[in-house]
């Protein structure tokens, strides 16, 4: 990585980025052909830095789940979940079309770009059987 | 590094004060005067002036700087200070470095301090700041995070909400014993008591979760030679590890299995004692999930196996282990970061065994012939581990 960094932009921005492309891309090491999340500058615990950037598949698994109470003009109850990616790694994210209260550990869900308080957000969807 | 070096710590500091301030409401406080308050105290209570303090610990929520801040307010120049912040268990973490800066040397009087008023002035205060690649999606910090874990585990060993109550109806048990305890008045708690409360992030409601408080804590520590000459008796800290592996929840590798594992394990071996030794057992109680936890992270029991550990009040006054004797985060006090107190009780424990007068407490609050005790903390969500091991001066 050179020095200067002016002109380029960090993996947080770029992961944002292809998010406003309608894109979730995330990295993997060509040396360890291992994928990892969040977006960093080089790959947790082992430091490589042959990295580059795959669109995920979307195909997850629901790790596990929680309902959060709120009042329902703040906005009503809404999941949050941590998803198991196909490519492995694990992330935070919103399941919907389900009751926040109704999703249970192991179930598949897909992803799609959507908008959460104005900015693109990756919302998981519950995939029948 | 071999184990005879690690070993090298093993008794060579202790605690000679300690002292807490403002626990329960301290409307008309700010956090610096609690914290100062329980300085000063604890400096009384070793005997100790004030000027021969040279090393001072501290972390809060309202001090982004919290050392300097409190040395400035004592009006002290120490020769080493250290406020690192890695939540709720950096107190304890603290008195490992202080026990390392004694024994090298670099100072010859070390507090450990903190405070909150965030209680009085609104609720539930952190200092950490949005999690990238959460944030957006608003999780309850750090409510969600305890929540997923104790999803997870409730899934992975068939645990019911019933069992993560029957944490907070051991916790309540013990407070009643504990005048000092926030909800000493209270009365007991039921199961479905806790079942019943107002659903927060589920599985956890209200009373899975820590209290809300004010307070401040201090501890005075000294190596082992001075520690003979101070007022009262002096708890020796027998061992002291801490591990951390995630800052983010979306980040921790496995959500049934804590870096507690792993602190536990070099702080027993530090002290060459096993978790089957301790006659009292301090654990940093958020929220009920957390006991269940460390109770099988630290080695009391195998995986999975606090859930019956756990039962018909077996870490209440009448069982068999003695968890969180003051009452806990649960029911005894929690102003945001709970570490210092967990070191508090665990050294009480032992002081009054010792003769000392720590307090009043209800037939059964203090427990006949205590020698050693473990003080675990946790800060973050269930992120960074951090474990002491504390014992009269027959222990080592």
């Amino acid at each position: 990585m050179p020095e200067n960094l002016k002109g380029s932009v960090g993996p947080e921005q770029q992961f944002k980025n292809y998010l406003s492309q309608g894109k979730f891309m995330i990295q993997r090491s060509k040396s360890l052909n291992q994928f990892f999340f969040h977006p960093r500058v080089a790959f947790p615990g082992t430091g490589e830095r042959d990295l580059e950037w795959v669109e995920a598949s979307g195909n997850g698994i629901v790790h596990s789940t929680t309902c959060n109470r709120r009042l329902p003009e703040k906005g009503g109850d809404f999941n949050l979940s941590l998803i198991t990616l196909e490519e492995g790694p694990r992330m935070m994210a919103r399941v919907e079309g389900v009751e926040p209260d109704k999703l249970d550990i192991g179930q598949k869900v897909k992803a799609r770009i959507s908008d959460l308080n104005g900015e693109p957000a990756i919302i998981f969807d519950v995939l029948q059987g | 590094m071999n184990q005879n070096d690690i070993n090298n710590l093993k008794g060579k500091t202790a605690v000679v004060g300690l002292a807490e301030s403002g626990c329960g409401i301290a409307s008309g406080w700010s956090a610096m005067e609690i914290m100062a308050n329980s300085v000063h105290d604890a400096l009384d209570d070793a005997g100790i002036k004030l000027n021969e303090v040279d090393g001072v610990f501290a972390a809060t929520a309202f001090h982004s700087m919290a050392a300097m801040s409190l040395s400035e307010y004592l009006g002290l120049k120490p020769k080493f200070a250290d406020g690192s912040q890695i939540g709720g268990s950096s107190f304890l973490s603290h008195i490992l470095t202080a026990a390392l800066a004694l024994d090298a040397g670099l100072i010859n009087v070390a507090v450990v301090a903190y405070g909150s008023n965030q209680k009085s002035i609104g609720g539930f205060k952190t200092i950490s700041e949005a999690m990238p690649y959460e944030a957006q999606y608003e999780p309850r910090m750090p409510v969600t995070a305890y929540a997923l874990a104790a999803k997870r585990y409730m899934h992975e060993f068939g645990a019911s909400r019933e069992d993560l109550a029957n944490v907070a109806v051991s916790a309540r048990d013990w407070a009643l014993l504990n005048p000092r305890a926030y909800t000493h008045e209270k009365g007991p708690l039921s199961v479905e008591d806790v079942l019943s409360a107002r659903p927060i992030v589920d599985p956890l409601g209200k009373l899975d979760c820590c209290l809300v408080t004010d307070g401040g804590a201090a501890v005075v520590m000294t190596r082992s030679d001075r520690a003979k000459d101070t007022k009262n008796t002096p708890i020796y800290l027998l061992g002291a590890a801490m591990e951390h592996h995630h800052r983010m929840v979306s980040e921790m590798p496995d959500l049934v299995r804590t870096s507690a594992i792993d602190s536990g394990k070099r702080a027993f071996e530090m002290s060459g004692y096993k978790p089957a030794d301790m006659d009292t057992i301090q654990l940093y109680d958020a929220f009920t999930i957390n006991t269940l936890l460390f109770l099988e992270d630290l080695g009391f029991c195998k995986k999975g196996e606090a859930i019956e550990l756990v039962k018909n009040n077996n870490i209440g006054p009448d069982g068999t282990l003695r968890v969180n004797t003051n009452g806990g985060g649960l029911s005894c006090v929690h102003p945001g970061m709970y570490g210092l107190f967990v070191t508090l009780e665990a050294i009480r424990q032992l002081r009054n065994s010792s003769g000392d007068d720590v307090g009043k407490r209800l037939e059964g609050g203090w427990i006949n012939n205590a020698k050693l005790s473990v003080a675990h903390g946790n800060g973050g969500v269930l992120s960074s581990q951090v474990t002491n091991i504390w014992g009269v001066s027959e222990t080592f």
